[in-house]
C-alpha cells in the first residue's frame, strides 16, 4: 500500500490523547494524524485501547488530557460542549463492531432515520438516497427487513450504509471483519477501496492482519495505550 | 341502614364475613355457665350509635339499642348474647351461611328480606327525612324540588331505590354513599343539595355537623327489622314472641325511650303488630309495589340498564385514568432516568409514597381531605386518584424499560448526530414502550378492577351498582354473573388488543 505523501489535508489530527479507566490508563498519551483520502488501520492485540481510540475520535468516550480534531472541529480534554459534539458528529461516522442497527426499525428505516431528523432532509429525498445506498452497498433486497433477520454480512453492509447516509467525510469502522468469512472479507476491502475513491477517509481498528494489509493505505500499531506508526 | 365510616372496603362485600371477630358482650355475659348456649348476633359497631358502638367509657363493651334487643331476646331464649362483627352491607349474606343466628343493627324491613330470609316482626318505624341546607329551607321542600340537583343516600337502601324513581320522575342525580356522615358534610359543603336518610341518623347527625336543617315531611316510612336464615324459621317465630311481649309489657319502649329514639310512631305500629294486623315493610313511597314479590330476573331486567350505564363509567374513569397515567408515568420515568439529583430524588419519593400507601387512602384525602382548600367532583378526585396512584406503578415499569434499551442503540443513535431528546423519542422511547406493553396490558386490567374502589367516593361504577342490586333483590347470584360478564366483556377485549399491538410491535407489517 503506498503511504499518506499522496494527500496532504489532515483531516484527523490527535494530539496527546489520555484516558484513564478506573485509575488504570487506557490511552497514555495517543497522538497520530490522517490525511484525506486515506485508509489508516489502527492494529493491536484485545485491549490494548483501539476501540477506545475510535470511540473517543466520535465523542463516545470523554478524556481528561489532549486534543482531538476531525475536518477542523475540535474536542478537548476535559469535556467539550453539546453543540461541538454534534457538530463533530456531523463529520464522522462510525461501524460498530456489532453494528447495532436499531431493532424497532426496519433496513430503509434504519438508514433514514438519521437524514431525516439530524439532517432535516425531505422524508423522500432521504429515502431516495438510503435505496441508492443499499444499493451500492447489495443490499437493497433487505430493506423491509429487521435487523434481527439479517445475516452477520448483510448486517454490517446496512450498518455501513447508515454511517454513510449522513455523508460524513470521515468513516470509523471497528472490528469490521469479525463476522464475516473469507469471501465476505475480500468484499469488503474492495467496498472500503471505493468508498476512500469517493474522496472519502477512513480509520479502521482491527486485529485482521490479512485484512488490514489488503485495505490499508498505512497501518499504525496500538499498544498500551500509544500509537506507533509501524516499523 | 348502614350508619359506619369506614375506611376498608373491597368490591363484593362478601370478603368481609370471611374475617368475623367475635367476643361476649353485655354485663351478665361473663357469669353465665360455659355450657349456656348462645345467641350469635351479627352487627355493625362503626359508628353505630345509638344502634350499636363502642361504649365511650369503655371501648371493649358494646351499647346501643341493638345491643339492648340482643339481650332480651338472649335472656328470654336462655342464652348468652355472643356479639359477631361482619361489615353492615354484608349480614344478609353473613346470616345466610351461619356465621350467626340473627341480624341486629338497623336492618331495613324489606320485600326482599322478608321472601329471601326469616325476617322478625319490625321493632321500630323511622321515617325518610329530607336534609337540606339553611339556606335552601324553604325551596327545597319535598323530591320534586330537586330537579337537576343532587341528593344523597346509603346505596342499597330503599331510599335510595326511592332517589333512583326520583330521578326517573324528578330529573335529580341520586348519589351513593357507603357511610352516614359523609353525606350530611358533603351537603353542608356544597357537593349535595340533599340528604334522604332516616329520621333516627339526620337527627344524629345534627349533634356533630352544623348547618342543615331536616324538613318536617317524611317521604316515606319503614322499620327495622331483625334478620334470619330462611331455614331458622322456628328461632324467628320464638325471637317474634320475645319481641311482641316486649311490646306489650314496655321494654322496647323503655330501651327506645333511653337512647332518646321513642317517638309518636311506635305506638300505632305496636297495636297493628299485637293486634294481628299485616304491617308492610314500607309505606309512603310508590317504590314499594315495584320491589314487594319482584322476582330476580324482573330485578335483572330492570337492573341491567343501570349496570350498562355503571360499566361505562367504569370504562371511561379506566381509560381516561390509564391515559393519564400513562402520560404521567412516562414523565416520571424520564425524570429518573435523564434529571438532575434533586429532582430524581423528589420523583421517587413521589412514587415511594404513591405504592406505599393505600389507595383508598389517597382517594380519601383527595375528596374528603382536600375538600376545605379544592373542592373536586367526584368523578374528577377518582380520575385523578386513580391517575396518580397508578402514574408511580407505570413508571417503575416504564424506568425499567428505558434502562434496559442496549446502550450501544443509544450510543449509535448519538453517533449519527441525533440530539439526546431524538435518541429518547425516535430509538430508546419506541423500544422501551415494547418492553413495556406486556406489564402495562396487565396494570390496565388491574386498573379497570381497582376502580371499583372510587364508590367510596360517590362514584357509581360497576361493582357497587351490582351491591346494590344484590343488596335489594338479597342475592348475589344473578347481579354477581352479571357484574363478572360485564367485566370481562371490557378486559378480555383490552387484553385481545393489547396481544394484537405486541405482534405487531414485534413484526412490523411490510
Amino acid at each position: 500500500m503506498e503511504g499518506a505523501d499522496a494527500v496532504s489535508e489532515i483531516v484527523v489530527r490527535l494530539n496527546d490523547v489520555r484516558l484513564r479507566r478506573n485509575g488504570r490508563p487506557v490511552l497514555a498519551g495517543a497522538s497520530f494524524d490522517v490525511a484525506q483520502g486515506e485508509v489508516v488501520v489502527l492494529m493491536g492485540a484485545s485491549g490494548s485501547g483501539k476501540t477506545t481510540l475510535l470511540r473517543t475520535i466520535v465523542a463516545l468516550e470523554p478524556f481528561e488530557q489532549g486534543t482531538i480534531v476531525v475536518d477542523g472541529i475540535a474536542l478537548h480534554g476535559g469535556g467539550s460542549a453539546g453543540p461541538v459534539v454534534r457538530q463533530l458528529r456531523r463529520k464522522v461516522g462510525m461501524v460498530f463492531q456489532f453494528h447495532h442497527l436499531f431493532e424497532h426499525l426496519r433496513v430503509l428505516d434504519n438508514v433514514c432515520l438519521a437524514p431525516i431528523h439530524a439532517q432535516r432532509l425531505p422524508p423522500a429525498e432521504a429515502e431516495e438516497r438510503a435505496r441508492a445506498l443499499l444499493r451500492t452497498l447489495g443490499v437493497d433486497h433487505r430493506a423491509h427487513a429487521l435487523p434481527r433477520e439479517l445475516s452477520g454480512g448483510e448486517a454490517q453492509r446496512v450498518a455501513i450504509a447508515r454511517a454513510l447516509a449522513v455523508d460524513p467525510p470521515v468513516l470509523l469502522m471497528d472490528e469490521p471483519t469479525a463476522s464475516l468469512d473469507v469471501d465476505r472479507r475480500t468484499e469488503l476491502s474492495a467496498l472500503l477501496r471505493r468508498l476512500v475513491s469517493q474522496n472519502r477517509t477512513l480509520v479502521v481498528a482491527t486485529h485482521d492482519e490479512p485484512f488490514a494489509r489488503a485495505t490499508a493505505t498505512r497501518v499504525l500499531r496500538v499498544s498500551d495505550g500509544v500509537v506507533r506508526a509501524e516499523a | 341502614m348502614f350508619r359506619s365510616t369506614r375506611i376498608l372496603r373491597t368490591g363484593f362485600p362478601l370478603a368481609f364475613s370471611a374475617s368475623l371477630l367475635s367476643f361476649p358482650v353485655g354485663p351478665g355475659a361473663a357469669g353465665q355457665p360455659a355450657a349456656t348456649r348462645e345467641l350469635r348476633w351479627a352487627g355493625d359497631p362503626e359508628g353505630g350509635a345509638p344502634f350499636v358502638e363502642a361504649s365511650p367509657s369503655d371501648p371493649g363493651v358494646l351499647v346501643g339499642f341493638d345491643v339492648e334487643i340482643a339481650e332480651l331476646i338472649a335472656r328470654e331464649l336462655g342464652r348468652v348474647p355472643r356479639f359477631v362483627l361482619v361489615a353492615f352491607a354484608s349480614i344478609d349474606q353473613s346470616i345466610a351461611r351461619g356465621d350467626a343466628d340473627i341480624g341486629l343493627s338497623g336492618i331495613e324491613d324489606t320485600p326482599a328480606r322478608r321472601s329471601v330470609y326469616s325476617a322478625t316482626v319490625p321493632y321500630y318505624r323511622f321515617r325518610e327525612v329530607l336534609a337540606v341546607r339553611d339556606a335552601d329551607a324553604e325551596r327545597l321542600r319535598t323530591l320534586s324540588d330537586f330537579a337537576g340537583r343532587r341528593v344523597g343516600t346509603l346505596g342499597g337502601t330503599i331510599a335510595y331505590e326511592i332517589l333512583l324513581a326520583a330521578e326517573r320522575e324528578h330529573g335529580l342525580t341520586a348519589v351513593s354513599y357507603d357511610d352516614d356522615v359523609h353525606p350530611y358534610t358533603d351537603l353542608v359543603l356544597g357537593r349535595l343539595d340533599g340528604v334522604l336518610l332516616d329520621n333516627v341518623l339526620a337527627e344524629r347527625r345534627l349533634r356533630s355537623v352544623s348547618g342543615y336543617v331536616i324538613q318536617p315531611d317524611s317521604v316515606a316510612i319503614g322499620q327495622y327489622v331483625g334478620v334470619l336464615s330462611a331455614q331458622n324459621g322456628l328461632l324467628r317465630d320464638a325471637v317474634n314472641e320475645i319481641l311482641l311481649q316486649g311490646m306489650r309489657d314496655g321494654t322496647l319502649e323503655r330501651i327506645f325511650r333511653k337512647w332518646g329514639v321513642w317517638n309518636a310512631d311506635q305506638p300505632p305500629l305496636y297495636a297493628n303488630l299485637l293486634a294481628g294486623e299485616p304491617v308492610e315493610p314500607f309505606t309512603g313511597s310508590d317504590i314499594v309495589g315495584q320491589l314487594l314479590g319482584e322476582s330476580g330476573w324482573s330485578a335483572a331486567a330492570r337492573y341491567f340498564p343501570s349496570l350498562l350505564r355503571a360499566s361505562v363509567t367504569t370504562l371511561v374513569l379506566s381509560c381516561l385514568a390509564m391515559g393519564l397515567a400513562v402520560t404521567l408515568g412516562v414523565l416520571i420515568a424520564s425524570g429518573r432516568v435523564y434529571g438532575g439529583r434533586l429532582l430524581r430524588a423528589a420523583l421517587t419519593g413521589y412514587v415511594e409514597l404513591m405504592r406505599g400507601t393505600p389507595i383508598l387512602l389517597q382517594l380519601f384525602v383527595l375528596y374528603y381531605g382536600l375538600a376545605a382548600a379544592v373542592r373536586l367532583p367526584a368523578f374528577v378526585a377518582a380520575l385523578l386518584g386513580l391517575a396518580l396512584n397508578y402514574a408511580a406503578y407505570e413508571s417503575e415499569i416504564y424506568r425499567g424499560a428505558l434502562e434496559a434499551v442496549p446502550t450501544g442503540q443509544l450510543e449509535a443513535g448519538r453517533t449519527l448526530g441525533l440530539s439526546e431528546r431524538q435518541v429518547l423519542t425516535l430509538i430508546r422511547g419506541p423500544q422501551a414502550f415494547r418492553l413495556a406493553l406486556p406489564p402495562m396490558t396487565n396494570d390496565f386490567v388491574a386498573l379497570l378492577k381497582d376502580s371499583s374502589l372510587v364508590s367510596v367516593l360517590t362514584v357509581m361504577e360497576l361493582t357497587k351498582q351490582t351491591q346494590i342490586f344484590a343488596t335489594n333483590i338479597g342475592s348475589w347470584v344473578i347481579p354477581g354473573s352479571l357484574c363478572a360478564a360485564l367485566y370481562l366483556a371490557m378486559s378480555l377485549p383490552l387484553s385481545a388488543l393489547a396481544r394484537r399491538l405486541e405482534q405487531r410491535w414485534k413484526a412490523p407489517t411490510p
